[in-house]
């Protein structure tokens, strides 16, 4: 059905006040981040700075150790995605394809695994981890971020895998191919945007986490963004704004592109399937 | 402190599990002690790391390592840190979050730890914010009134007399100068009353208002009386009857009220003293401001703070170097370096009389003359205190402030609801 040009018109005047409204918080938070006191105490603020400055950067990287904060959110988040990945991938295939009584379980179980409050798992968590010495590094924070992300991982990963038709990997065994050859050549290519989309998930939740971090890790030097982020803030709230904006600024960029790299792959990969033209 | 609610959940859990902590010794003899500041402002950290590498130079056999903390999350981190065994020696914290550790066994009794000259140097008054069944469970080092910071310029236009800490407004004088100030959409106050119940409690201690009675047998009842409706009905007249106060503040933090204040919307804005570091740096060049005291009542200007502390962890295994590091940190010089770097008042009266605190500049010696009246907070050691402040007392006030509801609607919800609710802590 041809969509006339005024409905058209309407759709993408829609879609630009839904970018706007999900862009404004980070548009304004740049903002922030680029302004000198004075203009973050204006009665009428604006959204180009009058006199931009590196100034917040600058006391943002003196005042904390937001590399080092970096490269463990770093770690801690790429090593989530990667285990997650690793550990959900089989899983759900295993799941998807052999519809049991068990494998319908085990999928309720995820779902139901979700409505699980914050409060709920960190005491056995907190236990656990302190019986196995794991309070205070970098594993044991790893190894919490894989059990908060794997449920939905899994769950993500299902859906993905029940999208490819299993005929074609009836197809390539009637050409012969064994099982572990049809995995490796005809299953894994169609499933690799499903599995760049979950492993991105896992990222980003393991990167923004702030609880865990907060509870789990003691010493400076081992802290995340999240929990460095709030030594800019005061007693009763009160914020030290400009570095704020700026760290906060840059704790963002890496999700950005990572997904600004990544999901060309991932809508690319979903329209490359088996269809027939 | 957003998961504040939900930790005692969790400490429940740890402690029916028995979970201990283990000894942090240091290794080889030498002692490395952790201290947790919460400095978060550029020059308050580098005043701590300072003075953590002078004590470091001077002390080769006691190592303090300087551990960064966040006020944003400061009781759930310590709760959980405590119950792991992993609680750093020394703890920055505030008076008002020190109860539970304390009644809870996580901190140090200080009684007989601390040296003579700290406990004589800082006066009895301050002590009381920190003691708690007899013990002292944390030294306060910095405090901050609430002062009115206000559009000297304005004030001066205006013509209306400028009060001194000789001679402050009363709370009567305060309104009718409101009044006066205001008109044509600019107010002459603005109240930042996000958290309204520690403002209110505090300040109402200058009209003699105590709220929290303690009887004979030690327990504690709300009675809200004529002197505690001073101060609330003040702000609620100002807001609802004259006008005179922005409706739009009653809501909003500190910080939210200074651009409107910048622009000269609001002649006046009430908030702590270290606020005019915000001030400074993001005042328009020219602004010319200054620091009123607080009006008075009938008990002058004696007001409620929570001063700043430093603890010692109870599992520390070397209290008696953590007494000498605070010790060291509270000599009379470094606890002024510190209530600059805060731009806080320091407790100890040696620290007081330093001329760097006798200042004009950015009204300095405003603040300091009003450090004599500052007592204990009203309640900081009534057990359900949290409770019945955040669910009784702050919309109580809250809906007073905005005029939804009355006087004796307010006393009815503070007494009757808060009274069940102390009453479950005192049984």
């Amino acid at each position: 059905m041809r969509t006339s040009r005024t409905g058209r018109a309407g759709q993408y005047l829609a879609l630009l006040a839904y970018l706007l409204f999900l862009a404004f918080p980070f548009l304004w938070l740049i903002s922030t981040a680029f302004k000198p006191p004075r203009e973050l105490g204006s009665l009428h603020p604006t959204w180009i700075p009058e006199d931009p400055t590196l100034a917040n950067f600058r006391q943002a990287f003196d005042e904390q150790p937001l590399l080092q904060a970096a490269a463990n959110s770093l770690i801690a988040a790429l090593g989530a995605a990667l285990i997650a990945v690793l550990l959900a991938t089989p899983m759900a295939y295993v799941m998807a394809r052999h519809r049991t009584r068990l494998a319908r379980a085990a999928t309720g179980w995820v779902v139901v695994s979700q409505a699980f409050p914050l409060v709920l798992v960190i005491i056995p968590l907190f236990l656990v981890l302190k019986n196995l010495r794991l309070i205070n590094s970098m594993p044991g924070l790893i190894m919490v971020y894989v059990v908060w992300a794997l449920p939905f991982a899994l769950w993500m990963l299902v859906g993905y895998v029940r999208a490819v038709p299993p005929e074609l990997e009836e197809a390539a065994a009637v050409d012969g191919a064994g099982r572990l050859r049809t995995l490796v050549s005809v299953t894994a290519p169609l499933l690799a945007p499903g599995i760049v989309a979950t492993a991105l998930f896992a990222f980003v939740t393991a990167w923004n986490e702030f609880f865990f971090a907060l509870v789990l890790l003691k010493t400076p030097e081992k802290q995340t963004l999240p929990v460095v982020l709030t030594h800019f803030i005061g007693a009763e709230g009160v914020a030290d704004l400009g570095p704020l904006a700026a760290a906060a600024f840059l704790a963002t960029l890496p999700s950005l592109v990572v997904f600004a790299v990544i999901q060309r792959r991932i809508t690319g990969g979903m329209l490359t399937g088996a269809v027939k033209s | 402190m957003r998961t504040r609610v939900l930790l005692p959940l969790v400490v429940l859990a740890l402690l029916l599990t028995g979970c201990g902590g283990d000894d942090d010794g240091g290794p080889d003899g030498r002692v490395t002690l952790r201290f947790q500041s919460l400095a978060w402002q550029e020059e308050s950290v580098e005043v701590n790391q300072e003075l953590v590498k002078e004590w470091n130079a001077s002390h080769p056999d006691v190592k303090v390592e300087y551990v960064q903390g966040s006020w944003d999350s400061v009781h759930d981190q310590l709760l959980t840190s405590f119950e792991g065994g992993e609680a750093p020696d020394i703890i920055h914290d505030a008076s008002d979050d020190l109860a539970d550790f304390a009644y809870g066994g996580y901190l140090a009794d200080l009684t007989d730890l601390l040296p003579e000259r700290l406990r004589s140097d800082i006066p009895q008054r301050s002590w009381d914010t920190a003691t708690f069944g007899g013990g002292i469970y944390g030294v306060p080092f910095l405090q901050e009134p609430r002062v009115l910071i206000a559009n000297a310029k304005w004030l001066k236009d205006a013509g209306v007399r400028i009060p001194t800490p000789e001679r402050p407004w009363s709370w009567a004088e305060f309104r009718e100068i409101t009044d006066e100030l205001s008109g044509d959409s600019k107010y002459g106050v603005a109240w930042p009353l996000k958290e309204p119940v520690s403002a209110t409690l505090n300040l109402s201690l200058s009209a003699g208002g105590q709220l929290f009675h303690r009887d004979t047998d030690g327990k504690v009842t709300v009675r809200f009386e004529a002197a505690d409706a001073v101060m609330p009905r003040t702000v609620h007249d100002q807001a609802n009857t004259d006008r005179s106060a922005s409706p739009t503040t009653l809501g909003s933090g500190g910080s939210d009220t200074l651009p409107g204040f910048f622009g000269g919307r609001y002649a006046m804005v009430p908030l702590g003293f270290s606020y005019r570091q915000q001030i400074v740096q993001q005042a328009p060049k020219g602004f010319d401001w200054q620091v009123l005291p607080a009006p008075a009542g009938a008990d002058g200007l004696t007001q409620g703070v929570s001063p700043q502390t430093l603890s010692i962890a109870e599992d520390s295994s070397h209290k008696r170097e953590a007494a000498e590091f605070i010790d060291f940190l509270l000599r009379p010089k470094n606890m002024v370096r510190l209530a600059l770097g805060d731009w806080m008042l320091p407790t100890g009266t040696e620290a007081l009389k330093d001329p760097a605190l006798h200042t004009a500049e950015n009204d300095w010696a405003t603040g300091t003359s009003l450090a004599g009246h500052l007592r204990s907070a009203p309640a900081q050691s009534v057990r359900g205190y949290p409770e019945w402040k955040d669910k009784v007392a702050t919309p109580a006030f809250q809906e007073y402030y905005s005029g939804a509801i009355g006087l004796a609607e307010l006393r009815r919800r503070l007494e009757d609801d808060g009274n069940l609710v102390l009453a479950r802590y005192q049984r």
